[in-house]
């Protein structure tokens, strides 16, 4: 690939198969956490026997705590791993949704994960949303709290152009979105400093993405089989 | 081309609109509002001309506005004509909708906190169709504040020559003309637009930014009238891709090539029964695609070539298309319809009413 020419963007077909890469990594690198699956999603009903591949990637149901000291500490039902190795609190499963800093407003929220391609701007977007573990929805208001202290104030500047409520794209419902506008000038950015086939876009747009919302990735799966 | 804007900035559709009875205190109750409102806005600014009607008689709380029609409520970030052309398949006029102050069903719409989601909106989708013109957002973010409030205000108040002085600071292009770039081809074949010299701009990418709603109307109805209401967003396929101009010598990029080229599983060429073994690489290339002349086809999310098999009877059927209230003929060339019906964010919307044969979906 002429690194110089690319403008940081991928094509549908190249999402395709940078998810598959990336999920397989995910699974064999975060043993911790639920393994991503590829949704194949139908904008429009199939016709006969004419084949589209369209999907998104879908972690679902990944319980995010923020504890009395600001970090954030993410897990799934019953298993914890945490951002933050120093931080002392470490929660094994039973002790989780008690926090044992003792923070009583430490309280668990459950977060949906999409990662969907957008055809406009030919990256990978973000969607994301939030709720409580009795099923209501968090507003953007509270999942502001629980975002990491940097996206917080990111956020709090501009409250238009970072996350912003949208529909999802295939599910007609409100989502939260993670502006895709400078994702392909950092993408360009990441793949001039270290030569990487394209397989391995999403990991690498993910090691930028996934911090903000509080999902880190072992450096593990940065490095090439 | 001055002449065509006109036309679709005057566009108006006529509202009546009635206040939900729920949140009806008075007695009598109020007669509905009558607004004439503009095809290229967007509901939620009209409530500054609504409210007076009603405000007497609401019931006390904090207003959290929206609208319904038929049991729909409306996503009140697509503009009013696209929501009249999708949701009336008989055009109603007076249209009749209903309005709400409460109860705002914050689990089917995203929050609209007033005029200023509008705007955010209507910016937002302003830089995507600047991505998919020029490969960037430049010249939307260049704008200065000041400038962006104009050209949205200009928007608010359906004011085109307010918009043209704004938007001559944003680089917008128009699509080249296939016949007014060959400036000696034959002039039988010549479409030239007043005021066609003057856009010279083409657009970098070659790709139009297009907006799909798309409904399957299962039950075959001869008249209009007996369309059956839409119940639910899910019923309506919102398609918002780019799309990929294939221009072939001498050949002319029709509305209807591109209708195709947008839904490949309706249109894309149907695979022969005995390819079914290649069926297990779900990864295609692009480069494979791109080899085996898919002229027809746009951006890339078919995995294998394919093949013609065409039976005309059981082939997806386009019933309706409506873009700005109009039906235009499907052989118009996409340059003209683009150029001449897009919105001012630059988006092309295209109400599109399919009859898909229901024995061979899938």
């Amino acid at each position: 690939m002429d690194e110089s020419a690319w403008d940081g963007t991928l094509s549908a077909s190249e999402f395709s198969a940078s998810a598959q890469a990336f999920a397989e990594k995910w699974k064999l690198n975060n043993p911790a956490y639920p393994p991503w699956t590829w949704v194949k999603s139908l904008k429009v009903p199939i016709f006969a026997t004419i084949k589209v591949e369209e999907g998104y990637l879908s972690l679902e149901n990944v319980c995010i705590v923020k504890s009395n000291d600001d970090e954030v500490a993410s897990c799934v039902e019953g298993e914890a791993s945490l951002c933050d190795k120093e931080d002392e609190e470490s929660t094994d499963s039973a002790t989780l949704v008690q926090t044992s800093s003792g923070n009583d407003n430490a309280q668990p929220y459950y977060f949906d994960f999409h990662i969907i391609y957008s055809a406009s701007f030919r990256v990978p977007v973000l969607y994301f949303r939030a709720y409580c573990s009795d099923g209501r929805s968090l507003g953007l208001n509270e999942i502001e709290s629980v975002l990491p202290a940097n996206s917080a104030k990111v956020l709090l500047e501009s409250k238009w152009t970072f996350i912003t409520q949208e529909e999802h794209p295939y599910l007609n419902r409100p989502w939260c979105k993670l502006h895709p506008c400078g994702s392909s000038d950092w993408m360009k950015l990441l793949f001039q400093a270290v030569e990487q086939a394209m397989e391995l876009y999403l990991v690498s747009w993910f090691s930028v993405v996934g911090p903000v919302i509080g999902l880190s990735i072992p450096i593990q799966m940065l490095k090439e089989p | 081309m001055k002449e065509a804007q006109e036309f679709v900035w005057m566009g108006a559709i006529p509202l009546q609109i009635h206040l939900h009875e729920s949140e009806v205190t008075t007695v009598p109750p109020p007669p509905p509002a009558l607004i004439l409102a503009p095809r290229i806005g967007y509901l939620p600014l009209l409530l500054p001309l609504i409210k007076p009607y009603f405000s007497s008689t609401l019931p006390p709380g904090v207003d959290t506005v929206w609208f319904e029609y038929k049991g729909l409520p409306l996503k009140w970030y697509i503009p009013t004509g696209v929501l009249f052309d999708l949701l009336c398949a008989e055009p109603e006029r007076p249209w009749n909708l209903t309005i709400h102050f409460r109860g705002y069903p914050s689990h089917l719409l995203i929050p609209c906190e007033g005029e200023d989601s509008v705007k955010w909106n209507f910016i937002n989708s302003l830089k995507e169709a600047d991505y998919i013109i020029n490969g960037n957002c430049k010249n939307v973010m260049h704008m200065s504040q000041s400038d962006q409030l104009e050209l949205w205000n200009s928007v608010v108040n359906a004011n085109l020559e307010a918009f043209i002085r704004s938007s001559s600071k944003l680089k917008s292009g128009t699509i080249e003309d296939d016949y007014a770039s060959k400036s000696s081809s034959s002039s039988q074949k010549s479409q030239k637009m007043i005021g066609e010299a003057d856009t010279s701009v083409q657009t970098k990418t070659g790709k139009v930014p297009v907006r799909l709603y798309v409904w399957n109307v299962s039950a075959d109805f001869g008249d209009m009238e007996d369309a059956p209401p839409i119940d639910s967003w899910d019923r309506i396929s919102y398609v918002n891709r780019p799309l990929e101009i294939h221009r072939e010598e001498g050949k002319c990029f029709t509305l209807h090539d591109a209708i195709k080229t947008l839904l490949p599983e309706l249109f894309g060429k149907k695979r022969k029964p005995s390819e079914g073994e290649n069926d297990e690489q779900s990864f295609g290339s692009e480069e494979e695609t791109k080899n085996n002349r898919m002229t027809e086809e746009g951006e890339g999310n078919l995995s294998l070539p394919l093949e013609t098999v065409s039976t005309a009877d059981d082939d997806p059927e386009i019933k309706l298309l409506r873009i700005q209230g109009i039906e235009p003929k499907l052989e118009t060339p996409i340059s003209w319809v683009a150029n001449h019906l897009r919105h001012p964010e630059n988006f092309l919307h295209v109400c599109v009413y399919v009859k898909i044969p229901s024995a061979k979906s899938l």
